[in-house]
């Protein structure tokens, strides 16, 4: 690389975290390049240190956090060495930087045009006339609608894919050597994020404006990228273009992270002998005069996992809430087994509690925090079971092989010491001790790592042919819905716009609304975006 | 077991600041005094051992009262009094204002909107004169002023309750027991309570401190508890008239109440402190 063309430079970087007193590294000996105009792409799981790197790259830790060693030559300067005002009067005008969750990067009490162009009236860099008018020429870049105007609205008068290209025009209003995306699209729904993703790369590509994509989701980053780093607990696995990377990874991490998205269950089509195990009809229901579900309908065969798919808006979690009884329903109704359920949880019997378990997305927020494991399970057990206290022991010890946590290690400890994805079994295997006859799984793998939801994937097909459970499960990620769904149901608005078997629907949708859906969906492919692009065109 | 308890409080000791210690050594004289109050104190409570308003001697390290009872062990048994009034006040005022809005929290709706509304009548009326005006009624006595000062304090509790509350019962968790039938005691009292812990004894901390006040004032108008038993607020109104001779002995038991109240919130601050950063 000739050095000219060099902006950003890393070496030997180490940056550490102080944990119970004792600085702990979390970036290990890190080296980085960048060079003018070139997007580098930064991918691993959570912890992998994505965005401390990213921030460093600013010549910034976050609080608790600090820069242990290694050079960050940003056009020759040490960021590391830096005085705070000289940094201060980079970042803005020549680093900028995109935060993941534009919502609550916005001050909502600014209009967005005074938020966009302070940065480049603080530094001195332009008038606020001058400012404001290069403001209104990038959102017509972002192509955001009504440019002229756009920007005098507050950040609660646009929706979030707007609020993240304003964000973007706020990062480019200098007209930056860098900028550093942290996960831009990930709180996005796939139809917006595919626009957002275009307008950000259309800006980046033009403006001749290096930078640093950082995700999680490899099919993304394989759309924005010019070369890629694969991170695995703040070390560098490999770096390659980003063409070579996807035809051929080296490392066996690199390859898992790949093949993750793999996974496929068998579809089980109905049989004419069957009746449904639950079946919902002409379900209404409102949050005060809102109405968020419109006559939906659809049956849940024993023993098969219907997925429900939409987007954020479409009502799917609602749909989880009125069958499990949380939402009564305005009108319609749930019958399990041919028999109707009343319709709030209150007036259900404890048999009819029973039979139907809801698993959270959140399994944070799905455990109680001062309890350990083992009352967790055990709870359920003791409610719905005559079993007595040894036996209710052996059983806990059962479902927690069966969830592959080893019950000597797990069974004392509190939700604050598992992983997410220990969380997410934990609240698997309480539903489990219920032994329901249906699970509604309501975005359970949204909060969790690729390889750590694969793995919930594969618990939860091997417990529905050990044990026969049904599934509802909700999700707006179209790819789950291919690895583990017999059928599907697609939301949009409170309606169902389609519904069939899984084959029938991916493969030939029938609804426009599934068919963009689909067409969304990122692919493992780098032209992917320049495609879908070129074809809405046409 | 033991030992890593031990290994890990140990930092925790050496963390605790300078305040909350003198707040520990002034909350443990005081306990121990109320504790052992017949053991260590040189007389009885009541007994009459010599003249009227005695100065400081070597009998009477702090002199005698208004009707010749010894100062000193006065004091002491007012430490079992006072604090004891006020503990218990406080832990009924807890009983009622956690137990009403937790549920409140919890059940919601119309409960919610009953309960809510009757404690804004309760707050809408200065407290003093409230408290003035039911003794006045029921006559003053010690159990009576126990009850009324928890009731009234209860308000404060319910909404602290009701607020914390509210944001675990928004937990998916809580969710969870809905469906799985718990009854409503089993939801308060495992699900929500524990989780609402550090707040609510922070605030134990703070509002004995207010009842202890509340308490001493009662007292020193005459309402509280009544003689012979000796009692800080009510010293302080018997003695009163010694401090125009300049005498400084009844500012004695109101120097005590200041200095346990300062006391109480130096370890309420502390715990305030640790328990914001272990949740961070």
């Amino acid at each position: 690389m000739n050095t000219q063309d060099q902006l950003l430079h890393v070496s030997g970087l180490r940056i550490e975290a102080k944990s119970e007193g004792i600085w702990k590294p979390l970036v290990h000996e890190l080296d980085l390049e960048l060079r003018k105009g070139e997007v580098l792409g930064l991918i691993g799981e959570s912890g992998a240190g994505k965005s401390t790197i990213g921030l460093a790259a600013m010549g910034y830790a976050r609080p608790g956090c600090r820069i242990a060693a290694g050079t960050i030559l940003f056009d020759g300067r040490d960021l590391a060495l830096a005085s705070e005002a000289e940094r201060t009067k980079l970042r803005g005008s020549r680093i900028a930087y995109v935060a993941q969750s534009a919502a609550a990067a916005f001050n909502p009490a600014h209009r967005l045009i005074e938020q966009c162009t302070e940065v480049a009236v603080e530094h001195q860099v332009k008038t606020k006339d001058a400012a404001s008018r290069d403001a209104i020429a990038l959102y017509k870049e972002m192509r955001l609608p009504e440019p002229e105007s756009i920007g005098f609205r507050y950040p609660h008068e646009v929706s979030g894919g707007q609020l993240q290209r304003a964000m973007t025009a706020m990062a480019m209003i200098c007209q930056p050597d860098l900028i550093i995306f942290d996960e831009p699209t990930t709180a996005l729904d796939v139809t917006t994020q595919i626009e957002v993703l275009a307008s950000i790369r259309g800006i980046v590509e033009r403006h001749h404006t290096a930078a640093i994509y950082i995700s999680h989701d490899l099919a993304i980053v394989a759309q924005m990228a010019d070369r890629i780093m694969v991170l695995q607990n703040g070390r560098l696995v490999e770096q390659a273009p980003t063409r070579t990377m996807l035809s051929a990874p080296r490392e066996i991490y690199t390859q898992t992270l790949w093949a993750v998205r793999q996974f496929k269950t068998v579809e089980k089509a109905r049989t004419a002998a069957e009746s449904p195990q639950l079946s919902v009809s002409d379900l209404n229901a409102s949050y005060g005069l809102v109405k968020v579900l419109k006559d939906v309908s659809f049956d849940v065969f024993p023993q098969r996992t219907v997925a429900v798919v939409g987007e954020s808006g479409s009502g799917k979690s609602t749909l989880a809430k009125v069958i499990a009884g949380l939402l009564p329903a305005r009108s319609g109704q749930v019958a399990l087994d041919g028999k109707p359920l009343p319709t709030s949880y209150k007036n259900r019997s404890i048999e009819e509690l029973r039979s139907i378990q809801l698993v959270h997305q959140m399994p944070d927020a799905a455990l109680n925090p001062k309890q350990t494991v083992g009352t967790i399970i055990e709870r359920p057990l003791k409610l719905y079971t005559g079993l007595n206290a040894k036996a209710r022991g052996e059983r806990i010890a059962e479902l927690l092989s069966l969830l592959e946590l080893e019950p000597r290690e797990y069974i004392g400890r509190r939700p604050a010491q598992l992983s997410g994805g220990q969380k997410q079994r934990v609240c698997i295997g309480r539903a489990l001790a219920a032994e329901p006859r249906l699970m509604i799984c309501d975005e359970v793998t949204s909060a969790l790592d690729q390889i750590v939801t694969e793995g919930i994937l594969k618990l939860l097909a091997r417990i529905q042919s050990e044990l026969g459970i049904s599934y509802i499960f909700i999700t707006h990620d179209l790819t789950l819905v291919r690895a583990i769904a017999d059928e599907v149901v697609v939301m949009k608005d409170g309606v169902v716009v389609e519904a069939g078997s899984k084959s029938s629907v991916i493969a030939s949708p029938r609804s426009p609304y599934t068919k963009l859906l689909l067409s969304a969906v990122p692919e493992m492919d780098p032209d992917w975006l320049t495609r879908r692009l070129r074809t809405r065109l046409e | 077991m033991i030992i890593s308890v031990a290994s890990r409080l140990r930092p925790e000791l050496a963390s605790i600041p300078i305040t909350a210690w003198a707040g520990i050594l002034v909350i443990g004289v005081i306990g121990v005094c109320a504790i052992l109050a017949p053991a260590i104190s040189p007389y009885s409570e009541t007994a009459i051992v010599g003249d009227a308003f005695e100065t400081w001697s070597r009998e009477h390290w702090l002199g005698t009262d208004n009707l010749g009872r010894d100062m000193l062990s006065r004091l002491i048994f007012g430490a079992r009094n006072t604090v004891g009034l006020a503990l218990a006040t406080t832990l009924l005022a807890f009983a009622i204002g956690l137990s009403t809005g937790l549920s409140a929290a919890v059940v919601g709706g119309y409960l919610d909107l009953l309960l809510g509304r009757a404690v804004d009548v309760l707050m809408a009326i200065p407290q003093l004169i409230f408290a003035l005006l039911i003794l006045a009624v029921v006559g003053p006595s010690a159990v009576s002023m126990i009850c009324v000062v928890a009731v009234l304090e209860s308000t404060r509790i319910f909404r602290l309750a009701r607020a914390v509350g509210m944001s675990i019962v928004a937990m998916d968790f809580v969710d969870v027991a809905r469906l799985r039938g718990e009854s409503l005691g089993s939801i308060v009292f495992r699900e929500v309570l524990p989780n609402a812990a550090a707040p609510l004894v922070a605030e134990f901390g703070l509002r004995f401190c207010f009842v202890f006040l509340f308490v001493s004032a009662l007292s020193f108008l005459g309402l509280g508890l009544q003689p012979p038993a000796a009692d800080w607020g009510s010293m302080v109104h018997d003695n009163a008239s010694l401090i125009t001779f300049g005498d400084i002995t009844p500012l004695i038991p109101a120097a005590a109440i200041a200095i346990l109240t300062i006391g109480v919130n130096f370890v309420v601050d502390w715990y305030l402190s640790i328990s914001s950063r272990t949740a961070h």
